[in-house]
């Protein structure tokens, strides 16, 4: 905090500039409009989840049971101590001390990775019961006692194979289900009670431990692949972007106290961080 | 940049990040534990409500608005402005057809 010596930018202060301090607080401002419109940009797919929940809630109690509460907190976790090293990071910047910049940045990338391993995870057993988005959304939730054969099948098949390995395991339940929403969709909806928050039919779901499944329930994994895929994405790219910030370090870049780079990357690792706040609440938790 | 030597530059001190951090990784766990509580309809409000303290923590002292400029903060805060119109006008909308919607039938979302 007492530091305030190596306060200038280190960096040649352009024509433009009246001093080091308009420039850095510009690059600042330009941050922090792109940092909007990334908010924005979130924003559409947070207004679908927010439009599809309030019309269909029970969609949503339903999806967030096949995600795992405790990986999602483990993600969270993990964003946030890389939160607090890419901080670190543009402390280390700003005081010079190279070899803890370069540290840090090597920990936030491998915090980074260890979320994506993460995800990647979750993803892999998403894609192995068909818990996809719309079109692909092909639910064979039983734990089908995997013989080696099918996991391989199943990985390397394209959609029509898959849909052959599941009709064969799953044909009885999914024949009546079939039925059952085939009448749904074109009888009297005035049969049927708000489906609301109310308690799945455990007498129902006994059989197979599934619980009923509300109409559209791949609209919640449309959601939440768009949604987690999109902040993934970003994950990757501040990956990439702390790569760079780390050849900076090597080259030396950093060694006049210049730190601008590092504080702008940390200020967009830190938005990523905090999105994932959310989605950890609105899709795991409910 | 000799020519402007005062300090334009807030650095954080350890001890400050590793406040935060453990006030974040406090959230984490209160927010965890407060879903596997039933308080009805109170639930997302809560969760939302630990998830903005979260938001605010990172904000204010992870991104440095504390000591920044306030202008940057405004533009931060108008996009939420923004948002928060486009979500709130979409859901406004959304219910006003509520009463027309056929129960389990939405064309168009299914595959």
């Amino acid at each position: 905090m007492s530091d305030h010596e190596h306060s200038s930018d280190g960096l040649a202060v352009e024509h433009h500039f009246e001093n080091a301090d308009q420039q850095y607080q510009s690059a600042k401002l330009g941050m922090w409009v792109f940092l909007a419109t990334e908010i924005l940009f979130f924003g559409g797919l947070f207004v679908a989840y927010a439009v599809y929940r309030g019309n269909h809630p029970e969609v949503f109690v339903f999806g967030h049971h096949f995600l795992d509460k405790n990986l999602g907190a483990l993600n969270t976790v993990i964003l946030i101590c890389s939160s607090l090293t890419a901080a670190w990071a543009v402390r280390a910047a700003q005081l010079r001390q190279i070899g803890m910049l370069k540290l840090m940045i090597l920990l936030t990338m491998l915090f980074a990775f260890g979320f994506m391993g993460v995800k990647a995870f979750e993803y892999n057993g998403k894609w192995k019961h068909g818990l996809l988005w719309a079109g692909q959304y092909d639910p064979h939730l039983e734990d089908h006692g995997e013989t080696s054969h099918d996991v391989i099948g199943e990985e390397f098949a394209e959609d029509a194979h898959v849909e052959i390995v599941n009709e064969e395991t799953v044909v009885e339940a999914s024949e009546a289900q079939t039925a059952a929403d085939a009448d749904r969709s074109t009888i009297a909806p005035a049969a049927e009670g708000p489906a609301g928050l109310a308690a799945p039919d455990s007498a129902a779901a006994d059989e197979t431990g599934e619980e009923i499944e509300p109409a559209n329930a791949q609209t919640f994994f449309s959601i939440y692949f768009l949604m987690t895929g999109l902040h993934g994405i970003h994950v990757l790219g501040g990956i990439g972007a702390f790569a760079w910030l780390l050849l900076c370090a090597r080259r030396g870049d950093f060694d006049s106290g210049h730190f601008t780079r590092v504080d702008m990357v940390a200020l967009y690792w830190h938005l990523v961080d905090l999105i994932w706040i959310y989605l950890f609440l609105l899709l795991y938790l409910i | 940049m000799s020519d402007h030597e005062s300090s334009f530059v807030h650095v954080s001190s350890v001890k400050l990040l590793l406040i935060v951090w453990v006030a974040l990784m406090f959230g984490t766990w209160l927010t965890v534990s407060a879903s596997n509580i039933d308080l009805g309809f109170l639930n997302i409000w809560v969760g939302l409500a630990i998830a903005t303290a979260k938001a605010v923590l990172v904000g204010l002292f992870y991104m440095h608005l504390r000591w920044d400029k306030p202008f940057n903060s405004f533009f931060f805060l108008g996009a939420f402005l923004f948002l928060f119109l486009f979500i709130g006008f979409a859901m406004m909308d959304s219910a006003h057809y509520q009463p027309d919607l056929i129960p389990g039938y939405s064309p168009g979302m299914g595959d």
